[in-house]
Formats: structure tokens, C-alpha cells, sequence
């Protein structure tokens, strides 16, 4: 089979790439690193006339973690930088680990975090813990610029909220609150490398021992990932037991609604995530402790 | 449109007029007739194409050639320039009996280099981790990881290690 062909360019500021997006249409594809993108257009499933590059836009790599600011993950920064990044170890261990859980290390070698969620798969593993930390979309078009809440994003599998021209710049999440703890949980069949069946990722704030505020978000169980509110607000202004956490875990699982497919059935799905926020709950509550 | 670059491939500048499409691996094995770089699936599972590109171990059939301008890139058979002395990391692999059909072991050994640089004594669960990007069809993982543990102790013990 032919290879299939397409132009390429490589803007080296925000507004040349959103210029070159509105003119090109549909029809242009924006690349990060690529690692999603290419294996599409190698299985057809997308046929691009051009690709534009993220990579020359200088500063569009950068990570930073400021104490009043947050963390800010650039379109371009790569998932092992994300992975290895000192600062996000220290204040935020959980985008740590979730990065450095996503596919293999070449594909960490090259893909990105802002790439992991544009591509909008309900299993993205840098989703649920960005998600359950209030994380905040930059996005450049040609308007002007917007953000908007990570989990206003997602609109379906591969679906997402930018309108045409419009580009992700960064992800930023807020400064965790004190006495906050979270964790991300996920299972796939070989454990490494391939998609994850499910995904849990949750964040706990505590003050003494009561539940100031929860977020659980599950992966890979509803068209987008997603928010499980009423376990949540039963978490919330409570006591945080094993018990309580347990039917907080099965009220979570009644909320998704998964589907079988080649990764794992429906039913195994349901029984994984009450599996997955008992143990995401646990380890998010005992940072928390560590944390107050 | 074709674009050119300028790539250093194991200590060599190239330059080359590619078309955009074309990936680093098809640079590599077709135009530079390096084809100890290998293609299996072609969508970033197996790891028979890895080479170092700046020091990082990537997939070159995911690497559009048309990026790989002023890039330094490392293939296997820079591992050995001189054809004669072997990299410590394929002295172990043969000497554990690590290669069986060898299609996988240029992608395995590229990710070997790419743990072993910065961590020369790793766990059995460490280089599990690092190689779970490589598939290897005959299944010889148990001595692949035993050689890249060795290979370990050869790069950090040059001396001591068994002849």
C-alpha cells in the first residue's frame, strides 16, 4: 500500500499556526508529537492534506511550577519531561505518575500531555488526575484566547470543545490546596504500553478528619471521562472511612455507563472501578493526611 | 513539496531532500542503507525500530524525516563504529544467548543504551519496564533482561567484567 502523502510545515509563533489552521481547514491537522496522528493517517483512519507542527513554536515546551500560579504544561512538552519533571514530583506526584504510565518509553520520548488529551480518547491516562484537579485549558484562535475547564473539553470519543482554528497552548492546574491528596489507578490487560480498560483518578482535601471537598473521574467507562458527582458529594463534609469509601466506590460504578469492547466487558468495567476508587480513594486520603 | 535537512546519523552529517511523508526509519534503511533498523508494526508497539534521536530513544517509523533536521541520531550500527570492537551491551547479549531470530534485538539494545546511560544498575522490574516497549516474537525476555544486567555491570565495572 502507498504511502499516504501530505504537505508539512512548521509555524514558529501561536498566531502563524492559527492563521495556517484557518485557512487550511479541515484538511490540516495539528501535530504535537505525533504518536497518535501518524498511526492514523498510516491506518486511514485520517487522510490529512497537511500537517502543522506544534514543535517550532519556541516556549510552547515549557514546564513550570510556581507557587501562586500552578503548573503549566506546554503543548509541546513531552510526556517523559512531565514524567521526570522535579517540581511536578514534588507538588504534583500524581501527573507525575500518570504521565509516566501513558504507552512506552519511545512513545514518551515523543508524545505530549496537551496531544494525550486533544486526541479525546474516553481512556486517555493523563485525563482522570487533571480532571479531579481542576485542571484549565489554554487555547489560542483565531478570536483571540480562551480557557476553559478540562472537563467542559471533552465531548465524546475523539470529540473535543476547540472550534475550528483553534489551538490547545498549555494546561494549567491550580495550586493544590492544603490537606489535598490524590491518586490515579488504572488497569489494562499487559499493564504497560496498551490502553488502559479503566481509569480512576481522584483528589481528597481533608481539614482534621472530615472531607472538605472529592472529585473521583473515571476513564475508559462513558464516551468522555467522567465525573462521578453523587459519590462525591457523599464523601463530602464526612468522616472518610473504609465503609464510607466503599459505598462511595459502588455509587460510582452505577454512575458510568461501559461498554464491551476488545479491552475488557462491561460487567468486569462496572466491578474494576468500584476496585479502582477504593484504592484511589485510600492512597488520595493518605496523602492527604501527610499533606494537612 | 520536498524539504531539505541536514541529519548526523552515527557521527556522519547528511544531507538529504525528503518529501514530508517520509519517516525516519524509511530515511534510514532506503536512502542511507542503514538497515540494521527494522519496521514491524509500523505504529509505535513493538519497538523494532528505536534509535536514540538527541539521546532519546524513539520510534523512527512514528519520526517524520522532514523533523530530524540538525538532529544527532544513533542506530545500532553506531553502537559499534568500528565493526571490530562490540558495545558492552551486545557482548552481554551474546553472551547470555540473548538474540534467537535477532529482529528484535537492534530496537532491544537501543533501549538497553537508553536505561542503562543514566541508571547502570538497574532492577529485573526497572528493565522490564524499560524494554516493555519492545516485543520480542521468540519470547526470550528471562535473557534479554539478563543482559542488559549485565551489560550494566560492564559499562560500570569495565574492568572486572567476564571475558
Amino acid at each position: 500500500m502507498p504511502a499516504a502523502r501530505f504537505d508539512y510545515i512548521a509555524p514558529t509563533t501561536v498566531e502563524a499556526a492559527v492563521a495556517a489552521l484557518v485557512e487550511g481547514g479541515r484538511d490540516t491537522r495539528v501535530m504535537a508529537g505525533g504518536t497518535d496522528l501518524l498511526v492514523k493517517i498510516r491506518h486511514r483512519m485520517l487522510s490529512p492534506k497537511r500537517i502543522l507542527s506544534l514543535k517550532q513554536i519556541a516556549g510552547l515546551d515549557a514546564i513550570t511550577v510556581d507557587k501562586k500560579n500552578g503548573l503549566t504544561i506546554g503543548a509541546t512538552a513531552l510526556l517523559a519531561d512531565v514524567a521526570a519533571h522535579k517540581g511536578i514530583h514534588r507538588y504534583y506526584p500524581t501527573v507525575a505518575e500518570a504521565a509516566g504510565g501513558t504507552a512506552n518509553v519511545q512513545v514518551r520520548n515523543m508524545g505530549t500531555v496537551v496531544g494525550n488529551l486533544c486526541n479525546a480518547s474516553p481512556s486517555a491516562d493523563n485525563a482522570p488526575t487533571l480532571m479531579a484537579m481542576g485542571a484549565i485549558v489554554d487555547i489560542a484562535g483565531p478570536t483571540g484566547c480562551r480557557s476553559m475547564a478540562l472537563d467542559q473539553f471533552f465531548q465524546g470519543p475523539g470529540l473535543t470543545a476547540l472550534k475550528p482554528g483553534e489551538i490547545v497552548t498549555a494546561i494549567r492546574v491550580p495550586p493544590p490546596a492544603a490537606g489535598s491528596g490524590t491518586a490515579y489507578h488504572s488497569l489494562s490487560q499487559r499493564g504497560k504500553l496498551d490502553c488502559s480498560a479503566v481509569g480512576v483518578g481522584t483528589l481528597v482535601v481533608l481539614k482534621a478528619d472530615r472531607c472538605k471537598d472529592a472529585r473521583i473521574i473515571v476513564g475508559a467507562c462513558a464516551p468522555v471521562p467522567m465525573r462521578t458527582q453523587a459519590a462525591e458529594k457523599m464523601l463530602i463534609g464526612k468522616k472518610m472511612t473504609d465503609t464510607l469509601i466503599r459505598q462511595a466506590a459502588r455509587t460510582a460504578s452505577e454512575e458510568t455507563s461501559p461498554i464491551t469492547d476488545v479491552r475488557a466487558s462491561a460487567p468486569y468495567r462496572w466491578k474494576m472501578v468500584s476496585v479502582l476508587v477504593i484504592r484511589a480513594l485510600t492512597d488520595a486520603r493518605k496523602m492527604a493526611v501527610r499533606k494537612q | 513539496m520536498k524539504h531539505d535537512i541536514s541529519l548526523t546519523v552515527n557521527g556522519d552529517t547528511y544531507h538529504l531532500s525528503v518529501e514530508p511523508w517520509r519517516t525516519l526509519n524509511e530515511v534510514l534503511r532506503e536512502d542511507l542503507n542503514l538497515t540494521g533498523t527494522k519496521l514491524g508494526c509500523g505504529s509505535g508497539d513493538c519497538g523494532a525500530c528505536t534509535v536514540m534521536v538527541d539521546g532519546k530513544s524513539v520510534s523512527s517509523c512514528l519520526t517524520l524525516a522532514v523533523e530530524m533536521d540538525g538532529r544527532q541520531i544513533l542506530t545500532v550500527e553506531g553502537l559499534a563504529p568500528s565493526g571490530e570492537t562490540l558495545h558492552p551491551i551486545q557482548e552481554a547479549f551474546i553472551e547470555k544467548g540473548a538474540i534467537q531470530c535477532g529482529f528484535c534485538t537492534p530496537g532491544m539494545e537501543l533501549s538497553a543504551l537508553n536505561l542503562l546511560k543514566t541508571n547502570p544498575s538497574p532492577s529485573d522490574a526497572q528493565i522490564r519496564s524499560a524494554i516493555s516497549g519492545n516485543l520480542c516474537r521468540c519470547t526470550g525476555y528471562n535473557k534479554i533482561v539478563d543482559a542488559i544486567a549485565e551489560a550494566g555491570r560492564r559499562i560500570k565495572h569495565p574492568s572486572k567484567a567476564r571475558r
